[in-house]
């Protein structure tokens, strides 16, 4: 630990300091109300540090306390259902402790001490064993829908000398001595903590097998993401972004939600915390909020712990992995966290390359979305990060630094579209400007464990999506009377596609979580219609009576009738549309005869 | 505070003033400036080292004689005095009368910049405000504890719009009427006499708080001026308990004040030449609106941004887009043909609308009304857009029927009179009259209930 130093200069959110011996990346203390900060630069025996709180009145000639340790996270059971800042202070806490306001130099523990937690050692462990870091020492049951596994710290080594006897133990009490290779006594407790810059080890990477299912038809059977993959939301405002990672929140199969609100409304976290407690987590069946954790650093919150919040979030995901849990972590909005690195990189007056944004913005954002992946633990089990990040793109430009430079890092883009948003189609998720380099795993998934002509129905409901494209550009300049019957099929048919399977409304109690069963079944449905009824086309049954059937009001109307449970309905549905088309066609025959 | 006046100041440009050599001065603190004429300045320290010291001069650094320019430093960040006397009152940026009266005396004082609200002490807006106006209640509901912004330009109707919210919104059920804090930043000396022969016409002038800082008022000061605002409307929200309209007005000029002292201080420019912190910096003023857990009072906030060049993606509407529970857009083409209020539907959105309407808020029927009728205005737009190329005669009927629905949605539902004020009621049964012009099978987004209780296809055929 160096001595204390003091401050020199005041610059906003950045300080500079005489304080030879510190490290980059140390945490200190500054100033009368022990505000914290980290050092992010040297320069012989002067730090520049970056303040997490406002400096307001924070003189020239005030000390700076070094605390001997980088920026680190807790981790250990007490996290789920918990609401964090940017610097994991627990807001709960800080509320009970200082009112409706958020003041400054308050630190408070992430987790509580004194809280009790019921242990079970592993049973396998026996004194003598070898420990590495990453092995199981025993469990808690952290919420009644998660069991948590109490880990050794990743750097621990040596030999088991004791392990805590099943029973109650708060988190200031030892449950295991490990004596390390030097004779050294190593005491773990049910928590630990870890730098949030650094990854945390694995054993090793695998390559993602399962779609990460969220319940939303054009995400799931159009553009899919895998469990371990890395997935960017860019829109403009007002495109539904949040509302589309809410649903995620809601609705996907991973097991541990983090949901880093950076730079964000405070309202939105106030929404997930009301609802998210009276909502069902529809594979659990218990309350969502038990398996989610939120870290908050709202847009009024200081600018330097929003930067610091993405890490915070990532690595509590890298957490509940290394516990062999899928976990997925949705950071709204990246650009703000990119704008705070702007910020600070302005201050140091660095040399501004793309829009003021430093010329390691790419490097940053490529380094943070790699620590998404599914990898085997230092246990042997397996796990996996999925990151999703929303980006707010100025005035919806996509081209824009933020935008351009994920696009290169993720798998899986869902470019939200102003003009769909505009006539109320949500999700906003464009089928043209999306991608998904996972669609050939996926397809393997729902092959398997749905039908195997997914990926081919799929494709035709894409080349039907884009070829009604092209003929509304013909429609735009002539009419839609200028449209031969087939075309105009297409035409009718691709509207029913948008408004039948893409569409899906987040407050519709039926369709706001959409099984992949039924998204199959839909998708099979509008396409085999679709298919059926280019035959009668062909046979001369004019456009205009097969859209007065009105059986096809019903497949549009289909994703709200009928509810995950009710298949079979659905199927009898798929059913009676084929046999009047069927029927319709033996009709048209007889006459033409 | 320090006895002491410093004179000799280094440097003075831009409304930037440089000390050297003055030790232990503290970040933000409030400075005391008079001038070679013995007049007094007001300053911020924005900078400060053992070196140099650099104050941001709220009048401006114009005709400042370095020799002759005594500097105190106050030891004191910005402060508003706060009391229920607030109201009635006209202030300046920093809270100092402006009508000639004396200054509020208040043991009470707060700093300007406020603390943030922990996420978790809000509570979740949901209280439908019915302002009367069809377009925003019916379509686009305010929530109390929102913060809904008007994007407009030069020459649009914004005024008479906000005067109109700030005249007709209440609580459903309640008798309870807002108190209101007006903030007026760099905007002509017309436009802040229109606002206050408004309230005064209306008798309200004394339930109105003013800080009012001029287009000709020194910029500077405008950086100010909203976090003083703010921190009064803080004090009558959440000190008592009253409901508090914040109106924002220009935050336009506001963005400029702040890029002009940007550039000065040599912060390294992104778009358009705004610093790279605007969007945390609008987030500052623009947060501290809403609602908190346990408190009875509410802050809801509508602030003017006009779009230069009526660019909706311009870096301060864009930004503020990105803040603010959405937005409501004016459109230069209505207003071109005479519809008053102009506003823009497809563009236009409330976030915060689902959870304050409704069956119990508003009536059953309003989330799928809402939702159907921008679903058929943006069709029947499309095909407006057609019939201007091919003509409305080769249109398909159901089309034509689309082109009767829009101009009867604008003429009918948005166009209203400045002094209507209609309820929410009346708002639904005119959209149900709109979209009885169409036939039931293509409202896909109301429900059979809702077509069998309120469509009349049958009596329009």
């Amino acid at each position: 630990m160096t001595d204390t130093g003091t401050v020199i200069e005041v610059n906003g959110p950045l300080v500079r300091a005489h304080l030879p011996g510190t490290a980059n990346g140390e945490q200190v203390q500054l100033g009368a109300l022990g505000l914290t900060g980290e050092v992010i630069g040297l320069d012989d025996d002067r730090a520049l540090i970056q303040v997490y709180e406002s400096t307001e009145m924070l003189r020239p000639g005030e000390p700076v306390t070094p605390l001997g340790h980088p920026l680190s996270v807790e981790l250990g059971p007490g996290l789920l259902g918990g609401i964090f800042d940017g610097i994991q202070r627990p807001l709960q806490s800080l509320m009970s402790e200082a009112g409706d306001h958020i003041p400054r130099g308050v630190s408070i523990a992430a987790l509580d001490r004194d809280k009790p937690w019921s242990f079970t050692p592993d049973t396998e462990l026996k004194t003598g064993a070898e420990i590495r870091g990453g092995v199981v020492l025993g469990k808690v049951q952290e919420t009644d829908a998660i069991e948590h596994r109490i880990l050794a710290p990743p750097q621990t080594r040596g030999e088991l000398l004791e392990l805590a006897a099943p029973g109650d133990y708060n988190l200031k009490q030892v449950i295991a001595r490990v004596r390390g290779p030097q004779g050294d006594i190593q005491e773990l407790k049910l928590f630990h903590r870890w730098p949030v810059r650094i990854p945390r080890p694995y054993r090793k990477r695998d390559n993602g097998i399962a779609p990460l299912l969220t319940g939303q038809r054009i995400l799931d059977t159009f553009f899919p993401l895998l469990k371990g993959g890395k997935g960017a939301i860019p829109g403009p405002f007002g495109a539904g972004k949040t509302m589309l990672q809410q649903q995620i929140a809601r609705w996907t199969n991973a097991g541990i939600v983090i949901y880093v609100g950076c730079g964000e409304r405070g309202n939105e976290l106030v929404d997930i915390l009301e609802s998210f407690p009276n909502l069902t987590d529809p594979y659990s069946g218990r309350s969502l909020m038990e398996r989610t954790l939120l870290v908050a650093n709202t847009s009024n919150m200081p600018v330097v712990a929003r930067e610091a919040s993405i890490y915070l979030g990532v690595t509590l995901a890298e957490y509940y992995r290394d516990q062999g849990h899928d976990v997925v972590m949705l950071a709204d909005s990246t650009s703000r966290w990119a704008e705070a690195l702007r910020e600070v990189a302005g201050r140091l007056g660095q040399m501004p390359v793309e829009e003021g944004y430093p010329a390691y913005l790419a490097s940053r954002l490529a380094s943070f979305y790699e620590r998404a992946g599914r990898v085997q633990t230092l246990c042997g089990d397996s796990g996996s990060v999925s990151l999703i990040g929303a980006v707010s793109p100025p005035g919806g430009d996509f081209s824009e630094p933020v935008t351009n430079h994920t696009k290169d890092i993720i798998q899986t883009f869902w470019a939200l579209s102003k003009p769909l948003a505009d006539a109320r189609h949500y999700p906003s998720v464009s089928w043209t400007e999306s991608f998904s380099d996972s669609v050939d795993a996926a397809a393997i998934w729902w092959s398997r464990e749905v039908d195997a002509s997914w990926q081919e129905k799929r494709t035709q409901a894409l080349n039907l999506l884009g070829r009604a494209e092209e003929l509304a550009r013909i429609i735009n300049l002539v009419g839609a009377e200028a449209l031969s019957p087939m075309q105009r099929w297409s035409v009718e048919m691709a509207a029913l596609v948008r408004e039948g399977l893409l569409q899906q409304s987040a407050l519709d109690e039926v369709d706001s979580y959409c099984s992949p069963q039924k998204q199959f079944a839909l998708l099979d449905l509008i396409i085999s219609l679709y298919q059926q009824g280019k035959v009668l086309v062909q046979a001369g049954v004019p456009v205009s009576s097969l859209l007065a059937l009105p059986e096809i009001g019903r497949a549009r109307r289909a994703k709200n009738l009928y509810g995950n449970e009710q298949m079979q309905e659905l199927a009898a549905l798929g059913k009676e549309i084929h046999a009047r088309l069927e029927k319709m066609r033996r009709e048209y025959e007889e006459q033409s005869k | 505070m320090r006895e002491k006046e410093y004179r000799y100041a280094s440097a003075a440009h831009n409304g930037l003033l440089f000390l050297k050599s003055v030790p232990g001065v503290a970040f933000g603190d409030r400075v005391g400036i008079r001038d070679q004429h013995g007049r007094q300045r007001n300053g911020q320290v924005i900078l400060s080292s053992d070196e140099v010291v650099m104050i941001q001069v709220l009048e401006g650094t114009d005709d400042l004689n370095l020799d002759d320019t005594w500097v105190r430093f106050l030891e004191e960040p910005f402060e508003m005095p706060l009391s229920p006397d607030v109201l009635g009152r006209v202030f300046n940026g920093i809270g100092e009368p402006r009508d000639d009266r004396p200054p509020i005396i208040s043991r009470l004082r707060r700093n300007v910049n406020g603390q943030p609200i922990n996420p978790i002490a809000r509570a979740y807006p949901r209280e439908f405000i019915q302002t009367g106006i069809s377009a925003i209640d019916g379509l686009n509901s305010l929530v109390r504890g929102q913060k809904l912004p008007i994007f407009t330009g030069s020459g649009l109707p914004h005024n008479k719009l906000v005067a109109q919210i700030v005249r007709q919104s209440k609580l459903l059920g309640e008798e309870s009427r807002f108190v209101v804090v007006f903030a007026a930043m760099g905007v002509s000396y017309a436009d802040a006499g229109f606002f206050r022969d408004d309230f005064e016409s209306n008798g309200v002038l004394g339930n109105v708080a003013m800080f009012i800082n001029l287009a000709d008022d020194p910029p500077i000061e405008r950086l100010i001026l909203p976090r003083t605002a703010m921190t009064a409307a803080e004090y009558l929200a959440f000190d008592q308990d009253l409901h508090v309209l914040v109106v924002l007005t220009d935050m336009t000029y506001y963005a400029e004040a702040l890029r002009e002292v940007a550039t000065a201080k040599g912060d390294v420019p992104t778009r358009k030449g705004y610093p790279g912190y605007l969007y945390s910096d609008l987030a500052e003023i623009y947060e501290r609106a809403g609602r908190v857990r346990n408190r009875h009072g509410s802050i809801t906030m509508v602030p003017v941004v006009s779009m230069p060049s009526d660019d909706i993606t311009h870096p301060i509407p864009d930004l503020t887009g990105y803040i603010t529970e959405g937005q409501i857009v004016l459109s230069r083409e209505l207003h071109n043909q005479d519809l008053y209020p102009p506003v823009n539907i497809p563009p236009s959105l409330s976030r915060l609308m689902k959870d304050g309407i409704g069956k119990d808020d508003t009536r059953e029927d309003h989330p799928r009304v809402a939702s159907q009728l921008y679903a058929a205005y943006a069709k029947a737009l499309e095909v407006r857009n057609l019939a201007s190329i091919i003509g409305p005669d080769e249109l398909p009927d159901l089309d034509r029927k689309y082109l009767q629905f829009a101009d009867g949605f604008e003429q009918h539902f948005l166009a209203q009179g400045v002094d209507e004020d209609r309820s929410i009621v009346q708002t639904l049964n005119i959209a149900w009259e709109l979209l009885s012009l169409l036939p039931g099978e293509v409202l896909s987004r109301v429900s059979e209930a809702d077509l069998a209780r309120y469509h009349h296809w049958d009596r329009t055929t």
